[in-house]
């Protein structure tokens, strides 16, 4: 730890829910990352990262549940200084110059680090001299990258960092966010691109509907999507029932549909057929990490079916390494 | 953890914005000239008009003045950094406290500048009332300070202009700024007698009576004062409830 103060006990999601208004934006999120880990929420536009994150930072109050940053809630947190954040949206502030920014964010905090090393670090040092209202998407998204860091934090927690940044920029953000996790700290980013998500954390977090889907080491992701799924029509059967046949690893549903991802497929489907006959429009197929994501993901049910294939779509595109 | 950083930057910002500085500082001049320099020997409710006018004029850039971080709060609040300032250690009273700052450092050349301009059609004071009389308007402003900053909080960029612009005039008018008093007795003088700017015109005739406002004029700009900072702060939450 960076911090004097030596804050222990990491990020502890329990239970976490929160609705606007018919939309179950997070339903019931149960989460723990320890400290120095770097982890990645990974999931489509709507997802439900935006407001998991939000509920970690104290900006929005979960419905249910609670949130546990190093020990304390969301805004002990912050005020001792111990996250630093990165939001999605937001202008920087006017009439200041890029260095002036990362001055005063720095002075925000009890331990901060020199400005001049951040700003070169992130490579903000290139136009420190300009207005924030002068910038690039890229530039702004680099003092972004610098007013989170430069207060020194333990927990950095990043809203899609990437976005809007073009392939040679982001190379270099996450070198540098390579540089910084390899300080020790904690860092929770979410993007949609699984080729990042796979490339830079330790850990993936897999969320869609407002739920974690998947989660565990890159690696493991990757072993998942390495398997096979067998999807098939069966109203009304208890999913435990069928997390329960032999070899099956998990089993999901949407609508009528269930969806069993298999350790082997061939024992999972006889298991199947023989437990629920009524099971029907049988599909196996050799899933992918993206054809995973897809199905799990995907919900004809929602109206915003359409763009989250064209996310998943993006997603695909990444392609695993 | 340094607060002086950021009130050293909230200033810089303030005097950054030159357009809406200048401006500031030249619509009560423009005025205070258009308007005074014809009537140089008229009389106003028993003071000469140049003093009236220019009081009046203070008052109305200073008001100006007062609201303005109220603007900046909307913007910073509307762009989305209020977000990103609540993710740091900044209490939100330090932010407050450091726009407070800043209105006074805009209300405070506001006033002195249509002093001067005073001072060019005529009105002469002794140094003690100049004092006294900068002292009331400044003392005067802590309401509408805290009216731009619950309006701030409340309203978005595109509705707080007009609303802020509307809510000083309204001010001004009822309190007599623009040179004319809409009663001298009545239910409507009684009313009108609760209005801070009331206070704020009534500061330059008490100042060269000497004798500087009643105990109602402070008790007015108080009890204002107060309820809108306990206004400011339910706004303060509700806009940080809303994320």
């Amino acid at each position: 730890m960076v911090d004097n103060n030596a804050p222990a006990g990491g990020i502890v999601l329990s239970r976490l829910s929160k609705s606007y208004g018919q939309v179950r934006a997070v339903r019931s999120i149960d989460l723990t990352i320890a400290p120095g880990e770097t982890v990645a929420l990974l999931g489509p536009n709507g997802a439900g990262k935006t407001t998991t994150i939000d509920m970690i930072l104290g900006l929005t109050h979960p419905d249910a549940g609670t949130v546990s940053v190093f020990g304390r809630p969301p805004a002990a947190a912050v005020r001792a200084g111990w996250v630093g954040g990165m939001l999605q949206t937001g202008s920087l502030l006017e009439h200041l110059k890029v260095r002036e920014l990362v001055t005063l964010m720095a002075s925000y905090y009890p331990h901060p680090l020199p400005v001049a090393d951040v700003m070169r670090l992130t490579g903000a040092d290139e136009f420190a001299g300009q207005l924030t209202t002068k910038l690039s998407g890229g530039q702004a998204q680099r003092v972004r990258f610098a007013s989170a860091l430069v207060g020194n934090p333990d927990l950095l927690v990043l809203d899609e960092p990437t976005a809007g940044i073009d392939v040679a920029g982001r190379h270099e953000f996450w070198q540098a966010m390579r540089a910084v996790a390899g300080q020790g700290k904690t860092v929770l980013f979410a993007t949609h691109y699984l080729e990042e998500a796979d490339a830079y954390a330790d850990r993936i977090v897999l969320i869609a509907h407002g739920q974690i889907i998947a989660d565990g080491p890159a690696t493991e992701i990757k072993a998942r999507a390495g398997s096979r799924m067998i999807r098939a029509t069966l109203p009304g059967i208890d999913l435990a029932a069928l997390g329960a046949l032999p070899g099956v690893v998990s089993a999901d549903r949407h609508g009528d549909a269930v969806l069993l991802s298999c350790s082997d497929a061939d024992t999972a489907l006889r298991a199947l057929l023989g437990s629920f006959p009524a099971a029907r429009d049988i599909e196996v197929r050799g899933g992918s990490l993206e054809e995973a994501f897809l199905e799990l993901t995907a919900d004809e049910e929602t109206a915003d079916a359409v763009n989250v294939h064209a996310t998943a779509g993006a997603v695909a595109a990444g392609g695993p390494r | 953890m340094s607060t002086a950083i950021h009130f050293k930057y909230e200033i810089v910002r303030t005097f950054r914005n030159r357009i809406f500085y200048a401006v500031t500082l030249a619509l009560p001049l423009v005025l205070f000239y258009a308007i005074a320099t014809g009537q140089r020997s008229a009389t106003q409710d028993g003071v000469s008009f140049p003093l009236y006018f220019m009081t009046a004029m203070a008052v109305y850039g200073a008001m100006f003045a007062a609201v303005s971080p109220g603007a900046r709060l909307a913007r910073d609040r509307s762009g989305g950094w209020t977000r990103q300032q609540r993710i740091t250690p900044l209490r939100a009273r330090t932010d407050i406290a450091a726009k407070v700052v800043t209105a006074y450092l805009i209300a405070l050349p506001s006033v002195v500048l249509v002093f001067l301009a005073g001072v060019s059609l005529g009105v002469r004071l002794d140094a003690t009332q100049w004092l006294e009389l900068g002292g009331l308007l400044l003392a005067g402003l802590t309401p509408f300070i805290a009216l731009g900053i619950v309006l701030g909080y409340l309203l978005s960029v595109d509705a707080l202009t007009p609303a802020i612009g509307g809510v000083v005039v309204l001010f001004a008018l009822v309190g007599g700024v623009y040179g004319f008093q809409l009663a001298h007795s009545g239910p409507l003088f009684d009313v009108m007698k609760a209005i801070p700017s009331y206070w704020l015109v009534q500061a330059g005739k008490t100042a060269f009576g000497g004798g500087g406002w009643p105990a109602q004029g402070w008790i007015v700009i108080a009890a204002w004062t107060a309820v809108l900072v306990g206004a400011a702060a339910l706004a303060y939450r509700r806009s940080a409830a809303r994320g």
